[in-house]
């Protein structure tokens, strides 16, 4: 017989199914968009394209780009580089809030955060189809 | 206290707090010797010897295996086995009760509350039905063992519990060192008892209350890297819960 039968003794203080791996996996993707492509892409539209660098030159004509971005492809692309980065902020901002103080209006914090996310997104999904 | 001048010293600034004598926490200096070799807990112990034989405080190995003297030495958690006091000299010493803790006296803290969460987290070996003796024992590759021995070296010396700015902030937060621990269970082979330890790692006190500080693993003088093993739980949990958004999914 198993002597290891102990219930658990902590108090459930708060029931129920907890949502935030769904706010943690935006963060966390955003992350990744934020470290590894976010730096790719300001090298290439903030220094190259804008200095003109090498093959650069020619690639960041109007005609160039105009053309790039209204493939759909291109739009997803730029869609996601812009929304997730934005959940990623919003998460982190939530709980840097927290963390210096503002503990007791928690649940304003995330709403205010995670809808201005929502907000740009949306925003970015319309300028993006509008091209 | 007269000390001959050949000898050299160091002042050690010492927290006390005795509830039936006084309400408010204070401290004493005391002027120990200076030895190269001596840590903190060595000048705690030269106090109690030979000074005041009123203070107290927690240890028993002197070589960082009990993880009992865990105290605030200048600000940060430390294990005073392992804090020489040659890193300090000639400073003062500060020596305090390790924080996010109620104070009991002294340098000794209360850790009901670690307790009740060390056994929330069911930290054993949990079988759905146990093999009979006769069957001999439950094998495991050492790839196996790999998977979960950096977080089986926990001494449970709480240091982490004083590093985190998150215990310090949410009460029921269970804290880095018993999510790593349920993570140790979690990840051994041998064991069938993650269900049951679902509520406390994967609920709403558990891995999600981490903001990734990392001052846990900065701390912990077993390399255990608690925030490591939260960050895995949470890429396991958020696997999980994108599973059960999933048409076919099962919302647990
Ligand atoms: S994880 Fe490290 S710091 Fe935390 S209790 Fe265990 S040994 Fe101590
Ligand atoms: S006295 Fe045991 S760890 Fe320091």
């Amino acid at each position: 017989m198993s002597a290891h039968t102990v219930p658990n003794p902590l108090p459930h203080s708060k029931g129920g199914r907890t949502h935030e791996p769904f706010w943690w996996s935006l963060f966390s993707a955003g992350g990744v968009v934020a470290a590894f492509v976010m730096p790719v892409l300001i090298f290439l539209t903030g220094l190259a394209g804008a200095f003109g660098w090498g093959a650069a030159q020619e690639a960041f004509t109007y005609d160039h780009i105009a053309n790039l971005i209204s493939n759909p492809l291109i739009k997803i692309f730029l869609f996601v580089c812009v929304s997730l980065p934005l959940f990623h902020c919003a998460h982190r901002i939530r709980h840097s809030l927290v963390d210096v103080g503002l503990g007791g209006i928690k649940t304003p914090l995330a709403v205010v955060s995670y809808l201005s996310a929502a907000v740009l997104t949306v925003f970015c999904a319309f300028v993006l189809l509008r091209i | 206290m007269g000390t001959p001048t050949t000898q050299r010293t160091i002042k050690l600034e010492v927290f006390r707090y005795r509830p039936e004598e006084e309400d408010e926490p204070t401290f004493q200096t005391y002027e120990v010797p200076y030895r190269e070799d001596w840590v903190v807990l060595d000048a705690l112990n030269h106090i109690k010897d030979t000074v005041d034989g009123t203070l107290s405080y927690r240890w028993s190995c002197r070589m960082g295996v009990c993880g009992s003297c865990g105290m605030m030495v200048n600000g940060y958690p430390k294990l005073t086995c392992a804090a020489f006091l040659r890193d300090y000299y000639p400073n003062a010493i500060r020596v305090e009760p390790l924080v996010n803790f109620p104070v009991e006296r002294d340098l000794v803290i209360n850790m009901d509350d670690f307790m009740r969460k060390l056994k929330a987290v069911k930290p054993w070996i949990i079988r759905k039905k146990e093999q009979p003796l006769a069957e001999g024992e439950y094998r495991q590759t050492p790839a196996e063992l790999a998977q979960y021995k950096q977080f089986s070296m926990c001494i449970n010396c709480m240091l982490c519990y004083s590093a985190c700015p998150v215990v310090g902030r949410e009460e029921g937060f269970i804290g880095p060192a018993v999510l790593a621990l349920g993570q140790r269970y979690n990840l051994d082979s041998r064991d069938q008892g993650r269900a049951q330890r679902q509520e406390t790692i994967f609920g709403h006190e558990g891995i999600w209350e981490c903001t990734f500080v990392g001052e846990c693993s900065t701390v912990c003088p077993k390399d255990v890297d608690p925030a490591g093993a939260i960050q895995m739980a949470k890429v396991q949990g958020a696997m999980e819960y994108m599973k059960t958004l999933l048409p076919w999914g099962q919302r647990s």
